[in-house]
């Protein structure tokens, strides 16, 4: 079976995956995290991290800077890979499976888990090419099949009203906030199982913060989400569990009514209560 | 107070501002040169008459151009041998273009103005181009065909003008037969006698392979039979007509028609006139095949052969530095061995161009070429085919030659895609190839545009090395023609550079080459800039498409 046969046939696995839990009980545990340990070098950026994560679900990391949510974030869909000298220790599994299994295809596990950065980096091509980009690199190239992605991965990303028109225009002439829903159009446009959004607002002005974070509650419907935010109102409004880091520790994780309310740890209360970071 | 001025900065400005403006005069003068010197040759100065008396001689004609003047004070005159009268202060001569090389043996002569009794310009005076012997200057006398005159006096001017636009059609008739038609003949003879020796070489010469190839032969010798016909019938009509003229010294010579390229009367010329004549001269100059040595005629070769070779070089060297580029960049291990290899890249850079030049013979010619020749060409022993210079080995050694700038600005540009870009690939399910490839290549092609526009122009302007691997001061055919495959990578062919150092150094007739070492060291710079200019072209469309995140 050659590559491109294994890839088509992962995507409609994924999606039949789909299909099943929607049905499942609401609360379902998507990603889980073990004992995860991670060095740059000899530094170490995650002291033995454990937590769950629930299926269609908002979880947002918070902490100070530094303190490894992004770390934490990039090790689901192993971007961390990509960095010199990293060790990671432990496990994360995702539907019950361990992806830093050595059988673990990279590539099929990024499109299982979708990724939206800090800073919007849509690719110098036309929007439309920017939205196909991950089905033409999985051999998907019928005409029909691409609109019809094109056209629902915006909607989607609610651009589609903006952008319909000029499908063929760089997408570098788009606004900042246009650029950054964008793609998370085109992280959709793949139908991956989890959402990783690291930051996705911060370089973004007040209203196109607002139009993310509608989004973000509209996207919870169909997919499990984690976001980076340094905000915690923004934390607050977005998410359903919140995961409180410091200094490369797990300090504190609950549900975001209880964490901001009622905070088991001093850390965690001296934290939202602004006292530091 | 000048404390406080050089505290100002205004000296450290004005240094800097000295500096720019030193580098723009010298480039100004360089162009400013050759502009003057390349482009004024062509143009049809008026042709004058000296009346010349030498001390204690008979006065003498002389007809020619004036070129140049040359003013020597009397004291330096004294001492190299010239008898100045007290009252003089300057010796002034001037170099005449007498032309006629077949009657004095010279084209040029430097004559006393303080001798010439007599200057005019007069309006019969005129000027035969040839394709021996260089200008002839003097008089028309008469028109003769087949020996017999048609046309004299003031009717021989008119006559002979139509006779030579007759001989004119006839030549490049002959000239089409011979190297089209005659050639490709001569070029399926040479196939057929290779083929008949690799059977030979590999046992199959049997009867049918025989007489398959003798059909083939015989065929080709009728076809060529028939051009021989038509080509004695031209030659007969080219030959029939022929002009009779003086020299300055009153010897009446007769030159055929078929010598003459063309034959004006610069005196009588209109502006206009000129103008038409400057125009023809340039494009028989950009499109002609030289003649004369090299000193008369067009360089269309070395033009062609330029072009061929930098567009051959671009082919070889783009994909191979590419390709190291990126190994060096996104695969290999970034570390001791890599910096090490960096370092090497960088230097071959800074290696003498000769020292390319004699790796390309000893290596390319000799050894690959060689053992391709034993291997492919074994029919053609003992002349060789590519274990000889020629265009792709002087490709292959500039393509090496500019290798380094080429890995140089690409690992430039590889480097300076962002980050985020790649990550965005591959969140997105891409591996590293495809990221590399769909996003990060693109991206990265104004770098390797720019690469490959150092690497043009360098190649372009390098002689010493191809001296040794391919180029040639006269190439009988160029490198692409109508003969199957069409190109022939194992020719040799001619290039400006060089064409500039030939006419200019090995030439056996200096003063007349002169002007055109101006003429064709302005032509390269031109196709070095026009070729430069596509590449730059090409590079903002890429960078215009590729406009990477800034911000």
């Amino acid at each position: 079976m050659t590559a491109q046969n294994v890839r088509t046939h992962s995507i409609d696995v994924s999606s039949v995956l789909r299909e099943q839990t929607n049905t499942d009980a609401p609360n379902e545990t998507c990603i889980k995290v073990e004992n995860l340990n991670l060095f740059y070098a000899e530094k170490q950026a995650l002291h033995g991290v454990s937590m769950e994560m629930a299926k269609k679900k908002v979880t947002a990391y918070i902490g100070p800077s530094g303190c490894g949510k992004s770390t934490l974030l990039r090790c689901i869909n192993r971007m961390n890979d990509l960095v010199d000298n990293v060790t990671i220790e432990g496990k994360v599994l995702l539907d019950n499976e361990n992806i830093y299994d050595k059988s673990i295809n990279v590539a099929a596990l990024r499109r299982r888990v979708g990724m939206v950065f800090q800073k919007p980096n849509p690719f110098p091509k036309s929007i439309f090419e920017n939205v196909t980009y991950g089905l033409r690199i999985q051999g998907i190239n019928d005409k029909r099949i691409l609109e019809e992605t094109v056209e629902n991965a915006l909607r989607g990303a609610a651009l589609w009203d903006e952008v319909k028109d000029r499908l063929n225009d760089n997408a570098l002439g788009l606004s900042g906030g246009q650029q950054q829903r964008l793609v998370i159009a085109r992280a959709i446009a793949i139908e991956p199982e989890v959402l990783l959004l690291d930051e996705p607002a911060s370089a973004l002005d007040p209203i196109s913060t607002l139009k993310i974070e509608e989004l973000i509650n509209e996207l919870k419907e169909k997919y499990t989400i984690v976001i980076v935010t340094h905000n915690m109102q923004q934390a607050a409004r977005v998410s359903d569990y919140t995961a409180f880091m410091f200094m490369g520790e797990l300090i504190e994780m609950g549900t975001t009514s209880e964490l901001f309310t009622n905070p088991q740890k001093k850390q965690t209360e001296d934290y939202i209560t602004g006292r530091y970071g | 107070m000048i404390k406080a001025w050089f505290k100002s900065g205004t000296p450290w400005v004005w240094l800097n501002a000295a500096a720019v403006s030193v580098c723009l005069i010298m480039v100004i003068g360089v162009l400013g040169l050759i502009v003057v010197r390349g482009v004024g040759h062509f143009w049809p100065a008026q042709v004058e008459q000296f009346s010349y008396q030498e001390p204690g001689e008979q006065a003498k004609t002389i007809i020619g151009e004036h070129i140049d003047s040359s003013i020597t004070p009397a004291a330096m005159a004294k001492s190299t041998g010239y008898i100045m009268a007290d009252d003089e202060e300057f010796l002034v001569q001037y170099l005449i273009k007498t032309g006629n090389r077949d009657i004095t043996g010279t084209d040029f002569r430097w004559i006393l103005e303080r001798n010439i009794k007599q200057q005019q310009s007069p309006a019969e005076l005129m000027v035969v181009e040839r394709r021996e012997w260089g200008n002839f200057y003097g008089r028309l006398v008469a028109v003769k065909e087949n020996g017999n005159i048609i046309a004299e006096g003031a009717q021989a001017w008119p006559a002979v003008q139509t006779r030579i636009a007759e001989a004119l059609v006839i030549f490049k008739n002959i000239a089409h037969l011979e190297k089209k038609e005659v050639g490709a003949i001569n070029y399926s003879l040479e196939q057929l006698r290779l083929e008949q020796k690799r059977l030979q070489l590999k046992n199959q010469w049997d009867e049918e392979a025989k007489q398959r190839i003798a059909a083939e032969k015989a065929e080709l010798e009728i076809e060529y039979k028939t051009y021989q016909v038509q080509l004695n019938d031209l030659y007969r009509q080219i030959r029939r007509d022929s002009l009779v003229a003086t020299s300055a010294g009153g010897k009446e010579i007769e030159i055929p028609l078929a010598k003459v390229v063309r034959a004006f009367r610069p005196n009588t010329m209109t502006l206009f006139d000129k103008v038409w004549h400057y125009g023809v001269k340039v494009i028989e100059f950009l499109t002609d095949d030289p003649r004369e040595a090299n000193t008369e005629g067009g360089i269309f070769p070395a033009i062609f052969g330029t072009v061929m070779m930098v567009i051959m070089m671009s082919i070889i060297v783009t994909p191979f530095g590419v390709i190291a580029a990126v190994y060096l960049r996104e695969y290999a291990q970034q570390g001791f061995i890599t910096r090490l290899i960096r370092i090497a890249v960088n230097n071959l850079a800074g290696v003498p161009s000769i020292v390319y030049g004699v790796f390309g013979l000893g290596f390319f010619v000799y050894i690959l070429g060689g053992n391709i020749d034993q291997l492919f060409f074994p029919e053609a022993a003992p002349a060789p085919v590519y274990g000889t210079p020629g265009l792709l080995w002087a490709s292959i050694t500039l393509a090496l030659l500019t290798l380094p700038v080429v890995i140089v600005s690409t690992e430039e540009g590889l480097a300076r895609i962002p980050k985020s870009i790649r990550e965005g690939s591959l969140a997105l399910g891409a591996t590293k190839f495809e990221t590399l490839w769909l996003t990060v290549l693109p991206m990265a092609s104004p770098a390797m545009m720019t690469g490959l526009i150092l690497a043009v122009a360098r190649a372009a302007g390098e002689v010493a090395p191809l001296m040794l691997v391919g180029v040639v001061k006269l190439a009988p055919t160029l490198p692409l023609d109508g003969n199957y495959p069409f190109l022939h990578l194992d020719r040799k062919f001619m290039h400006l550079g060089f064409h500039i150092y030939d006419v200019g150094f090995q030439s056996p007739n200096v003063e007349a080459a002169r002007p055109l070492v101006y003429a064709t060291s302005l032509l390269l710079v031109l196709v070095i800039v026009g070729l430069n200019l596509s590449a730059i072209l090409i590079r903002n469309h890429l960078r215009e498409k590729y406009r990477a995140l800034e911000g």
